[in-house]
């Protein structure tokens, strides 16, 4: 399978993490082939270079907190933690953005559901991924149309969390 | 006990934990993540789920002797115990929280009383389980030996 004549299945660099811009259609790199493409797409996208993702989490239970937070970390995310959507709200009201929230559903005070609206209504574009428990399709559609990117449902696990990136169009060092 | 028995205890006594149901390949992730920066981090975050558990099984069980039960109060502490112990793996408090929350749907104080019951008994098993297994593991450490990497054979 290739795309663009470049071959579908690629390897980023070990110790590089990258946040891939579309251009035109997506394009997948090849390893070898990597260097050569961004510094053409350098010019042309002077914003793509090698960035550390940053991710947010917002969760009441301190054990979810402590798990997102070290998967996020051992995947070479830098992350924040909140306890609630209101803090969420509150952090990005102070000026904070990041490229990935990963948004609890059940929460006290603003809830993961009226959080994302709040948050799309102030404009932020982030993606956001909804990662709860409670998972009948219900629920999940009220999530999904307030505003999320992705849905994944609990507890996360290193495959579920690349597979959210994955979908966003994150790549990293696995 | 020589090192090597020490070490086949361990499997052993971790491989019932998995067979008996107490915990889940969600425990499996969690020692994924341990790693030479954080070789604690299994322990660092069962500990954090005990202090949690005891925490809300405390209010859980104030919440129900009230004479007036207000179960606004009582769903969101299980939702918190059920989400704790599903990340953890603790499988049967897990599906105990589940019944508790259905209990708490329908507004049945009596069976409420009886899911707090269960999950108290599942919450101290896996408690008494783990620290067992935390215990077989510092022996194993103190005796200048390293801990097995879990097979998955079974």
């Amino acid at each position: 399978d290739s795309e663009n004549g470049v071959p579908a299945s690629f390897k980023v660099p070990a110790g590089v993490v990258h946040k891939i811009f579309s251009y035109k259609s997506s394009v997948i790199f090849c390893c070898s082939q990597e260097r050569k493409i961004r510094r053409e797409m350098a010019d042309e996208v002077p914003s793509l270079a090698e960035s550390k993702l940053t991710a947010l989490v917002v969760d009441d239970n301190f054990v979810n907190q402590t798990m997102h937070h070290k998967l996020l970390d051992r995947l070479g995310i830098q992350n924040d933690v909140v306890c609630n959507g209101q803090e969420a709200v509150d952090v990005h009201c102070s000026g904070r953005n990041y490229d990935l929230i990963l948004m609890d559903m059940e929460m006290p005070i603003l809830n993961g559901i009226q959080a994302t609206k709040r948050l799309r209504e102030m404009g932020i574009e982030s993606k956001i991924a909804g990662v709860t428990t409670r998972a009948n399709e219900g629920d999940k559609k009220e999530f999904m149309e307030a505003g999320l990117n992705d849905f994944q449902e609990k507890p996360l696990t290193i495959s579920k969390l690349l597979s959210i990136l994955h979908r966003l169009d994150f790549y990293v060092q696995t | 006990m020589e090192l090597v028995q020490m070490q086949k205890s361990l499997q052993d006594y971790t491989k019932s934990l998995f067979l008996d149901g107490v915990l889940d390949s969600q425990f499996l992730q969690l020692q994924q993540l341990q790693d030479e920066s954080n070789p604690d981090f299994v322990s660092q975050v069962v500990t954090l789920f005990f202090q949690d558990s005891d925490r809300i099984l405390n209010d859980l069980s104030l919440s129900l002797d009230q004479q007036v039960v207000d179960f606004k109060k009582v769903d969101p502490h299980v939702h918190q115990l059920k989400g704790s112990s599903s990340s953890i793996g603790a499988q049967r408090v897990k599906n105990a929280c589940v019944v508790f929350r259905s209990f708490c749907e329908q507004q049945n104080v009596e069976g409420c009383h009886r899911c707090l019951q269960q999950v108290k008994q599942e919450y101290y098993l896996v408690k008494n389980r783990l620290e067992t297994l935390f215990k077989l593991e510092q022996q194993i450490v103190a005796s200048g030996g390293m801990i097995p990497a879990m097979e998955l054979g079974f």
